[in-house]
Parts: C-alpha cells; structure tokens; sequence
C-alpha cells in the first residue's frame, strides 16, 4: 500500500541523512522525498512517499518518531488529503509539434514558462497521475529532459500539522 | 567566566557528576588532555580518574561495561581519524545493548572539515546509524548545552549511546560557561507512566490465565525495576524466563525462575513459552534468537501483554495484543497496584497444573552434562566458579560457547553482575567490561569469562589492568577452537572446519605474566578448584589468568537451530 508521510523536523544539519539513513537501513522503500524549511525556520517538513504492508508502514513511523530530531510524524494519507507535485518538462517543439504541445498545455492547465526556437518547458502542478498523464499525452520522442519535485502532501480541513 | 572549549568539557563532566573517563589521547584531544591534566592537579577531590585504555575499543567496551555494572553514563574520550573509527565497534555494541554512554570524540578544525585533513574522518556519519544520537559542536557556545543533551539523551528513555564529536580550534574558542540545570527538547519526551486503561487490562488478562508466562529482558535490568519485578512475581506464583540480558533481575536460584529462554535457553523455559495462553513481555523484544521460527511461535494462540519504553520494540516482531509503552519500573509498580485494586485471586486450579507440566518438563533435566574425571568440562568449570564466588560474583563474558555455558550454569540473583554483549554479539567486550566493572566496585569479584578466541581481541588491556591495578579473574576456557562456529560446523556443515581451528595459541600464563599479572595453567579436573580458590585467596589483589584447557568437542545444548521453532530443541547430542 502507498502512503504519505508527513512530518516536522528540527532543521538541523544531519537530519536528512538520519531519515534516508533509517530507509535504507531498515530496507524501507522511499518513493520520492521532498524536504524544505517551513514558516518557523528551525523547522523543517517533509513529505515521503513509501509503500509497505500496516505493519511496515507501523513500523516506519515508530522508527521515524524515535529519531531524537523528529518533532512529529503523521501519515496524512490515512485521512481526506490533498497532493501536489511540480513538473516542469523540456520538450522539443518544431513544427506542428509546437502547436499540438501548446494546445497539450492548455489542456492540462500546464503553464509554458520558456520559449526557445526549438523547445518549451512546460510546467505542470498536480498529483502524480495527473503528471503521469501528461507525460504520456506527449510522445516520448518529444521529451528531451523532465524533473519532478516529489510530492507534497497536506491533510484537508482542520487536522494539522504543528510543533 | 569565560573558559576554554576543552575547560568546558572537563567541568561539564565534573557537573555530570563523572568518576571515570576511558581514553587515549591523539592530536585531536590535546587540548581536551590539557585541560584534564590541570583542573584535576587544581582540584585533586574532584577528580576524574583517566584510564588510559591500549585500543580505543576498549575504552568505549570499558565505559559500556561501567555503565551495565552501575547504571550510570560511562564515559570515553577519543581523538579524530582512527581514534573514532576504532571506537565504533564499542559504539555498535552499547547501541544494541541500550547501553548509556557518552563518547567524546575529537576532530579535525572547522576550517579544514571536508578537506581531508590528517586523522580526519566524518565520525558523525560513520557513527549515526549506530547511536541514540549524536552531535558535531561547531560553536563553542552551544558547547556545554550539548554535553547537557548529550547525557540527558543517553540516560532517558530507551537509553544508548550519544556522540559528541569536537573539532580541536572549538576546543581553544572562549565562552561564558554556563552549565544547564535542565534540558527541554519538543522533538524528544519519552513516556515515562503506562496508559493506565491499558494496565488494568493487562491484570485482568494476567488473572484470568490459565497457562501464564512471564518473560523479561534487558530493560527490567536498564529500567532498575527488579524490585518491582521480583513482587509481582511473588505475588502472581507464575513462572518467569529471562532473557540472556535480563538474568540476574529476578533471583536465578529461585524455583519459580524456568532458566533462559531461546536458542540455548532451558527446555522448561522454551516449552513453557511456547504453551502459555497469557505472556507477559517486560523490557524484551521478542528477539530472533528468543522467539525461534515466528511463523512456529504464532501458531499457538496467546494473550500477549507487552510493557517497553520504546514504541517501535513492540509489535516489531510478534504481533501484540496488550501493548503498554512506558518506562518499566513506572509500569510494573502500577500494574502491580492494579492487580492489588482488581480483588481477584489467580485460578488456584489452573495454576497448580501449569506448573505440573511445567515440573514435568523440567524433570528432563536439560542442563545435565557427562562429568568427567580426565578430561574438564566447561560446564563444571562454570558450576564451580558459582560455588567459589558463593554466586556474588560480577562475571562478565566474551561471545560465544563459554558465553552460553556462563549465562546458563551461573545462577545470577542480582541485577548487574552479568555483563555481555547480547545483541550486537561482540568477541573482545570481556576484559573491558570487567575492567569498568572492577573500578565501580573495587570490594566485588569480578570475573571474565572467556575463549582463547574471544580473549585475543582485546587482550592488549592486560596492560591497562597492570597500571590500573585491577585484580580482574580471568577464566579462559580454552578450547583450541572457535567453539561455537565450531558447533555449527559439526552441526549443520558435515564436520567440515573450515578456520575454525585455532593453531599457534600463545601460552596465555606466561603471556600474563609478562604483562605482570599470575598466570596458572589448569590442565585437569581436579586442578580446577585449588585454582579458582587460589584466585581469590592467595591472589586476592592481583590479576589472575586462569588457562583452563576443557574439552574441545563440547557443545553448548539444548539449542535449538536456525529458523526451527521452540518446541523443536535438539537437547544433546545424542538427539543428532
């Protein structure tokens, strides 16, 4: 089973590698990782994609909480939630390619954020299946670079995440 | 008053209340020795006493045996580079163990971290995935808090080792010092007090058995509560197993008391666990030498009532059915008002023929060895060290055969005074261990059993024990053999023995004596006990090495093998 998990930790230099250190110690799967500081600077969150059975998933957040570093760990894809995820794609764009792209774009509510003779770089804000989407709307031969930033994940209404 | 980092370091440890530190200096530390060297000439009544180790392994083993024989934060100090990276097989060993100790490692300059400088390496990096945690001190302000933390940290909760890692330029800086009363970290509370609706279910669940067990680990020893233990105990008549690192929390004479439990634990203690309809966990973690085959534990149906101060230990393994997070002693001394609250008595009935089975499984007798008056036994070896020491010993062991045969025919009725490495399983920790326990506790005996294996990985600290005058008792059972891969060579590999036989042994009497201790060879039955008493009469005050030459074919049984269940022990070898 997928879940997110999302969690406050004291920005402190290490603390990064002591979480990716228990995955990969623990033979957890990480499928994407994104961390940044939040409004109160000498925190910051993160946002993990794993996958494992209850009992995996139990485990990984009682290893997480025991991390001396680890203000609070909650894995919001128990409960209502929204996920977000940045794309911004370099894409050949030539010929009737160029028109049939921009039209793409619009279709996805994607944003073209550079324009060159011969490529864009479309942007593209969503959950993964809506970017899994996309990619697969445009044909492979077109795609010269992608990067994605991982998901972003928050829980709906009134649950929150605080120190 | 501003002092410097390493002043800082010193009167932090004086604040902590530190007796002992276990060290060697290096490049690194200098100013940190320094600074030693003059505040304890300035202060000699408050002095930390340095015990100048010969491998920086010893001394983070040494600061860890202190710490188990006393339950107090033992303390190494070690320079950068190699200083560090030979200190990490302690750090994983205290680690695994739930062992407090602090280390004190140094490092290379600020300025030059990264630029790989002499003796640098990122001790920080190479240390995290074996401490509770650890800390690189880049400002000499947040020098003194650190230390702070560091101790809470290695003290509190489940306890364990914490790192603080020192560049030598912090060491030199001035600051204000400042040393904090008190720590608060939002990121770190452990629970110290039991859910109590949990509690009370777990003495309904403890009332209502019919076939009940308890077993405990290390944490009853960590957590202090053998008092605890020992009355709810008593006070239920139910049976307790303990586990290799919780022997000695509840009397080891006691009748109510099955043996260990596991790999090489007692037939009664493995039957017992495997039959039981309500298990009490206190302090223990289910561990895969404990619980054999997971699959073979499950397929009885149990209550199980698990108490641990660290959530993730629950659950880990075996699926729980009561679980109650909590510090051990808190808990048990509220479970044990609960069980008072709740008015019932244990069912008379059931208990008396739970423990006619239990009786009858002990009558197999699992223990029992063939004596023999040619060649020694190390079985005998141990049952006549309990008689010598009158079973007060501290006896501390290496990894392996003797380690099993000391766990198994020692009977330990106190806490602390069975001191080895458990989890992570570490050859070398005997001579250490005994060398932080004889300086707690200079009026105690203290014992090292051991291997000619094992002995050979730390034995460079005969040294220390010289200059230390530690009348350590060493009880070398020397069998020419790695014995237990030697075991599981004859056992499971056809008797092929592959490296596992020990050429070229030195002559390990005459090897203590060099390093000025008494070494006696032992080389028959009956030579056995004038040496052991020998040992603590005649050579009461210095070190004795006691060469002891036992059978090379025994093997530590009953055992049960790799991925095979309780129920499945192979009790000697004639069940081969």
């Amino acid at each position: 089973m997928r879940h997110v998990i999302a969690l406050l930790v004291e920005n402190e230099s290490g603390a990064l590698s002591r979480i990716a250190g228990l995955f990969s110690a623990r033979g957890y799967n990480i499928e994407s990782l994104t961390v940044a500081p939040t409004e109160d600077e000498s925190l910051s969150r993160m946002t993990i994609v794993t996958t494992g059975s209850d009992d995996v998933i139990e485990q990984i957040t009682k290893q997480l909480n025991k991390l001396i570093d680890t203000v609070k760990v909650v894995d919001i894809s128990e409960s209502p939630h929204i996920e977000r995820e940045l794309m911004m794609v370099k894409v050949r764009a030539v010929g009737p390619d160029r028109e049939e792209l921009k039209r793409l774009a619009d279709i996805f509510r994607a944003r073209i954020i550079d324009v060159t003779d011969t490529t864009y770089v479309i942007e593209l804000t969503g959950n993964q299946q809506k970017l899994n989407a996309f990619l697969a709307a445009i044909s492979p031969g077109l795609i010269l670079e992608t990067v994605r930033s991982g998901v972003c994940g928050i829980a709906r209404g009134e649950r929150m995440l605080k120190a | 008053m501003q002092l410097t980092g390493a002043e800082i370091v010193i009167r932090s440890l004086q604040e902590e209340g530190v007796r002992f530190v276990f060290g060697y200096p290096g490049g690194a530390v200098l100013h940190i020795y320094d600074a030693l060297f003059q505040i304890n000439q300035a202060e000699p009544e408050r002095e930390i006493r340095h015990v100048l180790v010969r491998h920086e392994q010893a001394a983070v083993h040494a600061a860890d045996g202190y710490a188990r024989a006393t339950g107090e934060v033992g303390v190494a100090l070690v320079t950068s580079g190699p200083g560090a990276t030979n200190a990490v097989t302690g750090i994983a060993t205290a680690y695994m163990d739930s062992i407090p100790v602090v280390i004190l490692s140094g490092q290379v300059p600020t300025p030059v971290i990264g630029e790989d400088a002499f003796q640098e390496v990122d001790t920080v990096g190479i240390t995290r995935p074996c401490v509770k945690h650890n800390f690189l001190v880049k400002d000499v302000n947040q020098l003194a808090e650190t230390i702070k933390k560091a101790f809470h940290i290695a003290r509190t909760g489940r306890p364990g080792p914490v790192l603080v890692d020192i560049p030598k330029d912090v060491t030199a800086q001035l600051a204000e010092f400042h040393y904090p009363k008190t720590v608060a970290m939002r990121s770190y509370n452990p629970v110290v007090k039991g859910h109590p609706g949990q509690i009370r279910k777990a003495a309904q669940a403890l009332l209502a058995a019919k076939r009940p067990m308890i077993y405990t680990g290390g944490g009853v020893v960590l957590g202090n509560a053998a008092p605890e233990l020992r009355a709810l105990v008593k006070k239920l008549g139910y049976p307790i197993t303990q586990t290799l690192m919780g022997l000695g929390a509840f009397p080891g004479s006691d009748k109510q008391f099955l043996g260990m439990p596991g790999m090489h634990g007692t037939y009664e203690a493995n039957m017992a666990l495997h039959h039981c309809d309500v298990l009490l966990a206190v302090g223990a973690r289910f561990d895969d030498r404990v619980v054999g085959n997971v699959p073979h534990f499950l397929q009885e149906p149990r209550t199980i009532i698990h108490i641990d101060v660290d959530p993730s230990s629950i659950s880990k393994r075996v699926p729980v059915d009561i679980p109650i997070v909590g510090d051990v002693k808190a808990v048990l001394s509220d479970l044990l008002a609960a069980l008072e609250a709740l008015d019932r008595r244990p069912d008379e009935a059931a208990l008396t023929a739970w423990w006619q089975q239990i009786e009858a499984w002990r009558a197999r007798n699992c223990l029992a060895y063939t004596p023999s008056d040619t060649v020694i036994k190390p079985q005998f070896v141990i049952e006549k060290l309990w008689e010598v020491t009158k079973g007060e010993a501290i006896v501390t062991s290496d990894v392996g055969q003797h380690q099993m045969w000391a766990a198994q025919y020692y009977r330990f009725d106190e806490p602390r005074r069975w001191l080895n490495s458990g989890g992570l399983g570490t050859m070398g920790v005997g001579l250490p261990y005994a060398m932080g326990a004889k300086l707690a506790f200079p009026q105690m005996p203290v014992v090292c059993v051991t291997g000619e294996a094992s002995i050979q990985m730390c034995i460079q600290e005969l040294s220390t024990c010289k200059q230390f005058r530690l009348p350590i008792k060493i009880v070398n059972l020397n069998n020419r053999y790695l014995g237990m891969v030697r075991q599981w060579q004859e056992l499971f590999y056809s008797g092929r023995y592959s490296e596992s036989y020990m050429d070229s042994l030195p002559d390990f009497a005459a090897l203590a004596r060099s390093y000025g201790h008494v070494g006696i060879r032992v080389d028959r039955p009956e030579e056995v006990v004038p040496a052991l008493e020998a040992a603590f009469t005649t050579h009461k005050d210095e070190l004795v090495f006691l060469d002891i030459q036992v059978d090379p074919r025994e093997n530590v049984y009953p055992m049960i093998q790799g991925g095979k269940g309780l129920t499945e022990m192979i009790l000697g070898s004639e069940e081969l």
